[in-house]
């Protein structure tokens, strides 16, 4: 590719127009990302509304613990992907492929814990279908386990796009520690970037909606 | 666009910002709020977002059709949820 | 101009050159399945989605056979449910929703914005062989059992009850939504990033403002749908209640995840449509349109009051009357800025020199068609009518005339206006005419009864019914096989054009507008220099000659 080292494409002009499209494009695809979360919010809210109770019943049980050190682990992998972009941007290539390889490990630390608390979960019997105390719950075990479902189904969804960014940044971290990237072809990382920071902004919401519905005692 | 050294350390700042609203939100945790449980918890995540989306993702930096973008997203999000919740909180029986 | 040289035979004549346009640069299966063109793109597209509709109109020509007498029995009950359920989700996700805009959309908005391709030519590629894919698990759904559910698979027996094949179906349906956000993704982007120099957001065809306007729709409501679909999956497989009611589910909650997305669907099959006709009316007046910022404008205003109306599918479903009242008037809002397209176009036609080429015929079936179709929805929007007309054949036949009468007839009249720049050749015009009036008069015959017999009570996806509706049920019927013959004769006369056809030039039509300003195939780069524009689009009144 030694004839065309910023990569530009045939149909842009310019790079910048090429870095500003290319950035455009996944602001305009985080949208699509925001709707298909904003159904499952939905579904959330409407049975949040029904069945208060049992959503603030049900939410104290979760494990806050690793729900908050979760929510640390993936707001210190947004920082380092931050910095990864930054030193992209600035001319600093050494350090971007480190960056994005703690992002990713970080990520792959969310999924690991997450694992662990999944497992938790199911000791605890709140697995509705695998391990679950019909009698445990007073006259509305089933509105326990919509939350339960609902939980399940959005830290799911949450991990499959969790997944998805550790594939793209891994592919980035690769990319990186071959030079691939300057200052004036680095569009890839920030697209990434935005991408990796929605995931993590999902997340924010999903902490107070899901661990802290009720108080905790 | 900023100074290097600044702009890290708007990185940092934020970065401690978003920890702190963190250990806040689940403090409260173990408050008794009743009603405002919701609220003040959407109310912190929507600022630790609103730091997220402005700074890492650099919106504050961002052309005009990207804010574009960005308000859209919140406007129909917005109809989706309310919208549909005139239903639910309107309903007679419940 | 670029040539590619043609070797001769041994002889004294120079060697034959012609042209190189997006057709001829590259021969074989490869270039084309590798293609990032988006004009092979379209093309590809042209012909997958018109696959898709005969085999939606095959499904549909079955139940009309079994609806010619009350108590036929050419199919059963379980069988019938298939059929209107593949005609359903064939024609919405596979033909109506990508038609124009994959199809003439892909082809011309780089050229109306005049650039070389879309944003993200690459993507556009994938998302041909993502609706592909989709298509695939679709049909596979339909030959190994059929889905019963409705296209609009509502729950619990979507998610709990049918026993037919409703996740292959679901999955193909999200795979497909993937093309559209896609297509959305890249329209927009190429619309804010990719224009000419000199060429404003006010200079643009009122076609790219459609296409901008559909576009928002795709990428704000696809993704709920198709969350929605993977939420039925996922109750399906591992009986969980969302939507259950035994389960403390709501399965009117299904109903507004789903129309949230479905609705403004309807708007992405009926903007690009408009844009169409935007296009063709000025042209075929010989006139500047009228109120141009009106039409753009409420474009984008019906894209977004689109997303305010849902509920109006679901008034006896069980939702809150007060909810109800608010999405009645929103539903009579929404049809303020179509009927202000429909008094532009017209006040287009007044003093202007009209002519009536195949593509102005097909206009004018679409206003004609198109406003009869809005104003019925009036009474379903009403809520004491709707309770009177809800799932009858009044619902049918309004979506029909809307769908059908307009959209279908716009994207057919956008196929004829632009198939000599995308192909280099004209069709015959005694039989596109012909073809015109045969569809036109199919449609009326096909669909007008059935306003009648639905006001009358007979329910939509009934397989038999009762004897007082059969005369109007037989017109019905009759219509529709006319219908047919209308859209086989352009399959036929079209593929013909190809290689009779008349050849081209650059802009038959003496038509505004930057794709007229090249040849005819285009060139693979659109262009050979970037144009500048300088002027504001529909100039008509400049030009001195008449089109015959």
């Amino acid at each position: 590719m030694s004839a065309n080292p910023t990569h530009l494409a045939h149909h842009f002009a310019d790079v910048r127009q090429q870095h500003d499209t290319a950035t455009l494009g996944m602001w305009v695809f985080l949208v699509t990302e925001a709707m298909v979360f904003g159904g499952l919010f939905l579904a959330y809210t409407v049975y949040r509304v029904l069945y208060a109770a049992e959503f603030a019943a049900a939410s104290a049980h979760l494990n806050v613990v690793f729900g908050g050190v979760n929510t640390i682990v993936l707001l210190s992998s947004s920082l380092t992907m931050a910095l990864a972009v930054y030193w992209a941007q600035t001319g600093q290539q050494g350090r971007v492929p480190a960056a994005l390889i703690l992002t990713a490990l970080l990520g792959t630390a969310f999924l690991v814990i997450k694992g662990f608390e999944y497992h938790g979960d199911y000791e605890d019997n709140l697995m509705p279908g695998l391990a679950f105390d019909e009698h445990a719950w007073g006259p509305h075990p089933e509105r326990v386990k919509l939350f339960l479902v609902i939980y399940y189904i959005m830290t799911g969804v949450h991990a499959v796009h969790l997944i998805i960014g550790i594939g793209l940044i891994s592919i980035l971290a690769l990319m990186a520690r071959r030079g691939r990237f300057t200052r004036g072809y680095y569009y890839p990382v920030e697209v990434g970037g935005l991408y990796w920071h929605f995931v993590d902004v999902i997340w924010v919401f999903l902490l107070p909606l899901l661990y802290l519905a009720g108080v905790r005692n | 666009m900023a100074e290097h050294r600044s702009r890290l350390q708007i990185y940092g700042i934020v970065f401690v910002a978003l920890i702190g609203l963190t250990a806040v939100t689940l403090l409260l945790g173990g408050v008794e709020l009743g009603a405002w449980h919701t609220i003040v918890g959407l109310a912190i995540a929507s600022t630790k977002a609103t730091l997220i989306v402005l700074f890492f993702m650099h919106l504050l930096h961002s052309p005009r059709v990207t804010w574009l973008v960005a308000g859209t997203t919140l406007l129909f999000l917005a109809i989706l949820l309310l919208m549909t919740l005139t239903d639910y909180l309107s309903r007679g029986e419940g | 101009m670029s040539t590619v040289a043609v070797a001769t035979p041994q002889g004294e004549s120079p060697p034959v050159t012609r042209p190189v346009n997006y057709l001829n640069v590259h021969f074989g299966v490869r270039s084309w399945l590798l293609t990032t063109d988006h004009k092979r793109i379209a093309i590809l597209y042209l012909i997958s989605i018109t696959l898709m509709f005969f085999l939606g109109g095959a499904a549909i020509t079955v139940v009309r056979l079994q609806l010619l007498t009350p108590d036929n029995n050419l199919v059963d009950a379980d069988t019938y449910n298939k059929l209107f359920t593949m005609h359903g989700i064939i024609m919405v996700f596979f033909f109506m929703v990508p038609s124009i805009p994959a199809v003439l959309g892909n082809f011309l908005l780089p050229m109306m914005l005049g650039a070389k391709d879309l944003a993200f030519p690459k993507l556009n590629l994938l998302s041909w062989y993502i609706y592909i894919l989709g298509g695939t698990f679709t049909l596979w759904a339909v030959l190994s059992g059929g889905v019963d559910s409705g296209w609009t698979f509502y729950t619990p027996y979507s998610s709990k009850a049918s026993h037919t094949n409703i996740i292959p179906a679901a999955v193909g349906v999200f795979i497909v939504g993937f093309s559209s956000i896609l297509t959305g993704l890249n329209f927009i982007v190429t619309t804010h990033m990719m224009r000419a120099p000199g060429q404003t957001w006010f200079r643009l065809p009122l076609m790219v403002w459609s296409l901008y306007a559909t576009s928002i729709i795709f990428l704000l409501g696809t993704p709920v749908l198709a969350i929605t679909l993977t939420l039925v999956a996922i109750e399906r497989i591992f009986q969980v209640g969302v939507f259950d009611p035994a389960l403390g589910g709501d399965p009117v909650l299904f109903q507004h995840m789903f129309w949230f997305y479905s609705h403004p669907a309807v708007y992405i099959m009926v903007l690009p449509a408009m844009g169409v006709v935007s296009e063709v009316v000025p042209c075929f007046s010989r006139k500047n349109i009228y109120g141009y910022k009106f039409i753009a404008f409420s474009s984008l205003g019906i894209a977004v009051l689109g997303f305010l109306v849902w509920s109006h599918h679901m008034f006896v479903a069980g939702i809150s009357v007060y909810e109800a009242f608010l999405f009645s008037f929103l539903s009579f809002m929404v049809a303020v800025p179509s009927a202000i397209k429909v008094f532009n176009w017209t006040a287009t036609l007044y003093k202007g020199s009209v002519a009536f080429a195949t593509p102005m015929l097909f206009a004018f079936g679409f206003i004609g068609l198109f406003t009869i179709g809005g104003l019925t929805g009036m009474f379903l929007a009403s809520l004491g009518t709707d309770v009177h007309v809800h799932d009858t054949y009044f619902v049918i036949a309004h979506f029909h005339f809307i769908m059908v009468g307009g959209a279908v007839m716009a994207y057919m009249g956008g196929l004829h206006f632009w198939w000599p720049k995308m192909t280099g050749r004209m069709y015959p015009e005694f039989w596109s005419r012909l073809a015109a009036m045969i569809i036109f008069v199919g449609f009326i015959l096909t669909f007008l009864p059935q306003f009648v017999v639905g006001n009358l009570g007979m329910p939509r996806r009934y397989y038999q019914y009762a004897p007082e509706f059969q005369v109007l049920n037989v017109m019905s019927s009759a219509g529709a096989s006319i219908l047919a013959v209308g859209y086989v004769l352009p399959l036929v006369y079209l593929l013909w054009s190809l290689g009779y056809g008349k050849k081209a030039g650059a802009n038959p039509w003496l038509a505004t507008g930057l794709e007229w300003q090249t040849a005819s195939p285009p060139p693979p780069d659109n262009f050979a220099v970037t144009p500048v524009v300088t002027e504001a689009p529909y100039q008509y009144s400049k030009e001195v000659a008449v089109v015959s």
